[in-house]
């Protein structure tokens, strides 16, 4: 997926490969990610996403293969692209230095003139200012990983790339997060976001790119991947179970799994009237799911719930993932 | 979705497009090290604990004789500085070479900061200078700590007393304390090259102890290497020699053959192990997803340069040196004892209120063998022995004492009186003032091994 005309390109990396001595990290790479973006990152453990991110962190070169982050063209030796910020396996933030110090160094470092209010809101932002003065080696993993987000957007990135950001995060925590990436790409920053939690990855990035064995599995929109999908499980909660099997069963593009009672709906046994029974149900497209809820409504028939049983990108990672296991 | 807001108060220069300037990287580094105790500890023991020691010595009976100038901190404050520089070259600093350069980089590793230092500051070049200078100044803010703190202790407890040299001569207090301080200045030569490995061993083993122990295990093995009766070439090429070479600076004339060489072969390696400490730096991949490669890496950049550089060294150094062998004579021995014997006597006949003499008219001699006249008498032993003539004016007599020398490979020695009683024979000179310690009764001295004169 290319980026948009009119939009310029924050990544853009052609045929790129890295090499540790005899292992393939990347093997052949194209990325296109346009300005502005949330851009997601998965695959399985090994696939290669912490090289490709430190590859746009600067953090390491390219064996082969040219390309592009912000105006940095990559090159044989690691450098790091100015406007880049981010962190990868973990923030890195210094036990022995408070919260404020860590970011105010952040700040100084990065070239930038020391600036209070900025750090004060960005503690704000990311809910730490109770606790700016205390050392950060007494903070747990989600306070280190939402100053170690701090960090990152403190500095006016115009990238930022995120390996695993919400990991350890408590709900709220979960919520600053979200809103604060959402805030810089609304603002213009590009985010690149790697992570194993596919519901933060839904929720935030309007693309993605999945990784196999060091190649490009996938990579574009979300919808476009529900749509390249053969069928998607969902889980149908209706008290007229026999209704809508008899409904589902004829048509196309459905198919039946299994059915099977939802626990707890039925305390008064399998005859109580207006028990609910949840169906399993495979869509091969949206258009088929549209069509059944359509048949389900004119012929009477309840939909209490009608849900996806796996997401289409969680789908795609574990087809991926099984491909990649059946060829080896 | 709902995005928090986090443009609204910064800066219109987008900061992102500027890299950091070195004094803000080098006052981070500075920082970040002083907020650790273990280095906060050291500090404060550099610049407590030598004056303590001296204090605490220089009220004491006995002194530490071993140690050389140990056996003269009863009468003057400069010399408790110079058994602090003699045990810091052994011990001292070599540790704290370990501690501040040896852990600059790979503390980085241990807390796994690497990465965000690196994309913060976007330039591996000023991060290894920052953390270069900055541990040369916690370093040599180590070493400036013992040398003040011992002089100051020495003087104010013992006094701003005149010293007497290695070759028995006495120096002025001011005389004293400009050459103290040249001795001090002479071991940041070899302590830049300590610190040179301790950032190499920092770069290439990572997390690895042995990159923290590499400044104090090559110091160990030099130390080890300059106790054998190797040849000067092989000794001098060494960096570890440079902090035994200082000794020269107190004898009249200076030894500045060894001093010189010395401090140049540390300078060179100090230069090249940071230049390799900063080929490994710059060549390293911080995406953390390498293969470990570090004990190839070790011995590919770091070691073989390293023992490249000793080859090379001792082939600089011998034409140089002229000397293929020890660098110990019979007849520098001889020069040495009856130097060192002659300026001491004339400082027990101070004491004694004998009449005045001068060296010339002492017309001292020495003769020196080993082994009772069975071995060669060359190199280092402690079975040397001298018989020492010399003579008063207006009498032909001639007087004889006899000296058992305990020579050591680096060309110092101390020699152990067994002669008449009123010369060389008892530890102590019935004075005016009392009983004092006899000068000649035991002596350190030193042979120039650099000295081609016969």
């Amino acid at each position: 997926m290319s980026t948009p005309p009119g939009i310029p390109s924050a990544i853009r990396i052609r045929a790129v490969s890295k090499l540790f001595d005899d292992v393939i990290a990347l093997d052949d790479v194209d990325l296109d990610v346009p300005a502005g973006q949330v851009h997601g990152l998965v695959g399985p453990n090994g696939a290669g996403k912490t090289t490709l991110l430190g590859l746009l962190l600067g953090l390491t070169a390219p064996t082969s293969g040219e390309g592009q982050v912000l105006d940095h063209q990559l090159g044989r030796t690691h450098a790091v692209p100015a406007g880049v910020a981010g962190f990868l396996d973990g923030p890195g933030l210094y036990p022995t230095l408070t919260a404020r110090a860590n970011l105010t160094s952040s700040l100084t470092l990065s070239g930038a003139a020391n600036n209070d209010d900025r750090v004060d809101e960005i503690l704000d932002a990311v809910g730490l200012s109770e606790v700016a003065h205390e050392r950060v080696r007494g903070f747990s993993l989600g306070m280190r990983q939402r100053l170690g987000l701090a960090a990152a957007a403190l500095a006016q990135p115009r990238l930022v790339v995120l390996d695993e950001p919400a990991n350890g995060l408590d709900p709220a925590g979960k919520r600053r997060v979200h809103d604060l990436l959402n805030g810089l790409a609304e603002e213009g920053t590009t985010v690149i976001l790697s992570s194993h939690r596919m519901d933060d990855v839904e929720a935030l990035c309007s693309e993605v790119t999945i990784l196999t064995a060091g190649r490009v599995g996938f990579t574009g929109p979300l919808a476009k991947l529900a749509a390249e999908n053969d069928s998607l499980d969902y889980r149908l909660v209706t008290p007229d179970p026999m209704g809508a099997r008899r409904i589902a069963s004829a048509m196309h593009g459905i198919h039946l799994r299994d059915v099977d009672r939802t626990p707890g709906d039925d305390p008064a046994g399998d005859d109580a009237p207006g028990a609910a029974e949840s169906l399993l149900l495979g869509a091969t497209t949206t258009a088929a799911l549209d069509e059944l809820v359509a048949r389900l409504v004119r012929d009477g028939i309840a939909v209490r719930e009608l849900t996806p049983v796996m997401s289409p990108l969680e789908a795609a990672f574990l087809k991926l993932t099984d491909d990649q296991e059946h060829s080896q | 979705m709902t995005g928090v807001s986090i443009r609204s108060s910064v800066a219109t220069r987008p900061p992102s497009a500027t890299r950091s300037s070195i004094s803000r990287v080098y006052r981070f580094e500075l920082t970040k090290l002083l907020s650790q105790w273990r280095i906060r500890v050291v500090l404060l023991a550099c610049w407590i604990a030598p004056a303590l020691f001296v204090a605490g010595v220089s009220q004491q009976s006995s002194l530490p004789v071993d140690t050389l100038f140990g056996r003269w901190m009863h009468d003057t404050g400069w010399a408790g500085a110079l058994v602090t520089l003699g045990f810091s070259g052994t011990w001292a600093l070599p540790l704290l070479t370990s501690i501040v350069a040896g852990d600059i980089f790979t503390s980085e590793d241990r807390l796994g900061t690497w990465r965000h230092l690196l994309v913060v500051v976007r330039s591996p070049r000023r991060i290894f200078a920052a953390k270069a200078l900055c541990s040369l100044t916690v370093l040599f803010t180590m070493v400036a700590g013992l040398a003040i703190s011992s002089s100051l202790a020495g003087i104010l407890v013992v006094g701003n007393n005149p010293l007497i040299g290695l070759d028995g001569h006495t120096l002025s207090a001011g005389d004293a304390a400009v050459r103290v301080l040249l001795a001090w200045a002479c071991v940041l030569a070899p302590t830049l090259a300590l610190a040179g490995l301790g950032l190499l061993g920092s770069v290439l083993f990572g997390r690895s102890p042995m990159g923290l122990l590499l400044p104090a295990v090559v110091a160990f093995a030099m130390q080890l290497a300059l106790l054998l009766p190797l040849p000067v070439a092989v000794r001098l090429a060494l960096p570890g020699s440079a902090f035994l070479s200082w000794n020269g600076l107190f004898t009249d004339p200076a030894q500045l053959g060894p001093i010189l060489t010395g401090v140049g072969v540390s300078l060179v390696w100090a230069v090249v192990a940071t230049a390799l400490a900063y080929a490994a730096f710059a060549r390293r991949d911080f995406s953390g997803t390498g293969h470990d490669t570090a004990g190839r890496r070790a011995l590919t950049v770091g070691l073989a340069p390293i023992a490249a550089l000793l080859v090379v060294g001792v082939a600089a150094v011998a034409p140089y040196s002229s000397i293929s062998d020890g660098g110990i004579t019979q007849a520098k021995v001889n020069r040495s004892v009856s130097t060192a014997f002659a300026h001491l006597y004339r400082l027990q006949t101070t004491q004694l209120h004998r009449p005045a003499v001068t060296e010339q008219q002492l017309r001292v001699t020495s003769a020196c063998n080993r082994g009772g006249g069975k071995l060669t008498p060359e190199g280092a032993g402690n079975d040397w022995r001298c018989v020492v003539s010399w003579r008063l004016p207006g009498s032909t007599a001639v007087g004889q004492a006899i000296y058992q020398l305990d020579l050591h490979p680096d060309g110092r020695y101390m020699a152990d009186g067994d002669g008449p009683k009123q010369v060389n024979g008892y530890f102590l000179v019935r004075t005016d003032d009392g009983d004092t310690p006899n000068p000649l009764w035991q002596f350190d001295a030193n042979v120039d091994l650099l000295s081609t004169s016969s």
